[in-house]
């Protein structure tokens, strides 16, 4: 029926990625590679600053890599494209759009007509439980509802590869719970190959099929683990096998602290003092 | 952003405080103030009152510019005058909003439209309106179209900046978002960047409308038969300081009107921003 159908597989090829100009560049990923198969759901799991964020921007085509290769499904990512959707930490929802002009986005810039375009959003509204939001600005709901829209808003491109860069990051934890318990639910009737990019441990455990380790910058992929868990595991948390993974990835995070912490990157490059070189 | 609607005239120190009044208390305050400056007007000039370095002395009272005034609004030529004054105005400010936004929403996203269009544009900013009279008269061959011509350049500058301003103020995520969904480079514009840009957009326009009016003296310095600014530039070559006064009210309550006007419409084409502070 669409292109969700159709998941798309991931592959890096040494990939690296240079931020910032001149004295200021420095290099926030350093020869990535990986091969992440259609349909998985693979949580990228760091400290802050480790470069997550930087390869997620990579694959939505937001950053150009300085060397290597992302491919998806053996094409190479040049530019943003919806079959890549993108989900920020923090909602990227248009404030002069209501709920339902916002999810319909996608679908208006293909050219779809008014009508359908009403239908379908109605639709994806109602898959992420905002029914009878459809009217409201962003504004006037909560983080949560407005992160559920934002999701939405994506999932209506059907895109073959779903990127989330902490996308619960900044809600309360029983908000995030029921995040998650949506998405998965989600994903249950979306097929799609989802990257999702956290820093926390019980959410990857919980989410992932596959959680890879990302070292300090330059961040470079320094574990790759099966999470082997029966789902649903939200029951499991407490279980003995949830707590040796636990254990497992905790050792691999625990590194000598930095000096001084390193600023959050996002998938559109250097923290806003840089900003200003990476124009889209 | 203070853009408190419509007290662009009574800017109180503190518009929290005015704002916390019960709106009767308000509007009796802003009536009060402009009492009071009236007052002192007729006290200073009826007692000719002279402080060594300033002096009222010459100035016509108020009742006098009343008297001009009521013969300006008896007088067949008001509505001529008008007519030409809100015409200029009105097209020299559409030019230089239509050009001003464009250009301003250009060189606010692309760098190349910056290098190549703002350097020109900040060597002609400062250039005062008065200045450009000689030009426009050789370059225009109608003195119509040179009137417009100097209310346009009296108007298109905070447009121009405030547009830039605003465009550069716009989130990086939400274009980025945009491309995401499959928005094209020039698309962007109409879906995120202006709407995101709109309220600096508004306040560009309102300032810009402010000077339009500020220009207009300078610009029906030029000819004409008619105009508000002509014929306060001929009350002055006339002596009438009476009338002067009358025009300078007129072109200031003009100015205001058409100001608030612009924040009104802004305010009801960017209905999201209700509510904001």
């Amino acid at each position: 029926m669409s292109a969700s159908d159709h998941p798309a597989a991931i592959r890096l090829r040494q990939l690296s990625i240079r931020l910032g100009l001149g004295s200021a560049a420095f290099e926030a990923v350093q020869n990535v590679s990986l091969d992440i198969e259609p349909g998985q759901f693979v949580c990228l799991l760091g400290p802050s600053g480790c470069g997550k964020s930087t390869l997620l921007g990579a694959l939505a085509g937001h950053l150009t890599p300085a060397s290597g290769q992302a491919l998806l499904d053996g094409e190479r990512v040049a530019g943003p494209h919806p079959e890549r959707g993108l989900v920020f930490q923090h909602h990227t929802l248009f404030p002069w759009k209501t709920v339902a002009q916002n999810v319909a986005f996608g679908l208006k810039m293909k050219g779809v007509d008014a009508a359908t375009r009403q239908r379908q959003a109605e639709e994806f509204i109602d898959l992420v439980g905002l029914t009878g939001f459809a009217r409201h600005y962003p504004g006037q709901l909560s983080g949560g509802m407005q992160q559920r829209v934002e999701i939405a808003r994506v999932l209506i491109n059907h895109p073959r590869v779903l990127l989330m860069d902490e996308p619960f990051g900044a809600l309360d934890a029983l908000t995030r719970l029921k995040m998650q318990e949506l998405l998965l639910e989600i994903r249950e009737r979306i097929r799609t190959t989802v990257l999702f990019v956290t820093h926390d441990i019980d959410e990857a455990l919980l989410l992932a099929d596959r959680v890879l380790i990302m070292s300090p910058r330059p961040g470079r992929i320094i574990e790759d683990l099966p999470v082997d868990l029966p789902r649903p595991r939200f029951a499991a948390a407490g279980s003995a096998r949830f707590a040796s993974l636990k254990q497992h990835c905790l050792a691999l995070l625990r590194y000598d602290e930095p000096a001084t912490s390193l600023p959050r990157l996002t998938p559109l490059g250097a923290p806003p003092a840089h900003q200003l070189q990476f124009a889209i | 952003m203070t853009t408190a609607t419509g007290l662009a005239l009574s800017n109180p120190p503190k518009p929290s405080r005015i704002v916390r009044w019960p709106a009767a208390g308000g509007y009796a305050a802003q009536a009060g103030s402009l009492l009071g400056c009236v007052l002192f007007w007729h006290l200073a000039s009826t007692h000719h009152w002279h402080a060594g370095f300033i002096t009222f002395a010459n100035v016509p009272a108020p009742l006098e510019v009343l008297a001009a005034a009521r013969e300006l609004f008896e007088s067949p030529k008001l509505w001529l005058h008008l007519r030409a004054s809100l015409l200029r105005v009105g097209i020299g400010f559409a030019i230089a909003g239509v050009l001003g936004v464009a250009a301003g929403l250009l060189i606010g996203r692309f760098e190349w439209a910056r290098r190549v269009l703002l350097t020109p544009l900040e060597v002609l900013r400062p250039i005062p309106a008065v200045a450009w009279i000689p030009l426009s008269i050789l370059v225009f061959p109608s003195s119509e179209a040179s009137m417009i011509f100097i209310t346009f350049v009296g108007a298109v500058f905070p447009i121009l900046l405030n547009t830039i301003h605003g465009v550069e103020g716009v989130d990086p995520r939400l274009t980025a978002s945009a491309r995401s969904l499959g928005a094209g480079r020039w698309r962007v514009f109409p879906e995120v960047i202006l709407p995101a840009a709109a309220p600096a957009i508004v306040t560009g326009l309102s300032i810009g409308m402010g000077t339009c009016w500020f220009c207009l003296v300078t610009a029906e310095m030029i000819s004409g038969q008619f105009g508000i600014g002509y014929y306060t530039w001929e009350s002055y070559t006339l002596q009438n300081y009476a009338s002067i006064v009358v025009g300078m009210l007129l072109i200031g309550v003009l100015g205001m009107g058409s100001s608030v006007l612009i924040r009104v419409i802004g305010q009801r084409l960017t209905p999201w921003q209700r509510g904001r502070a």
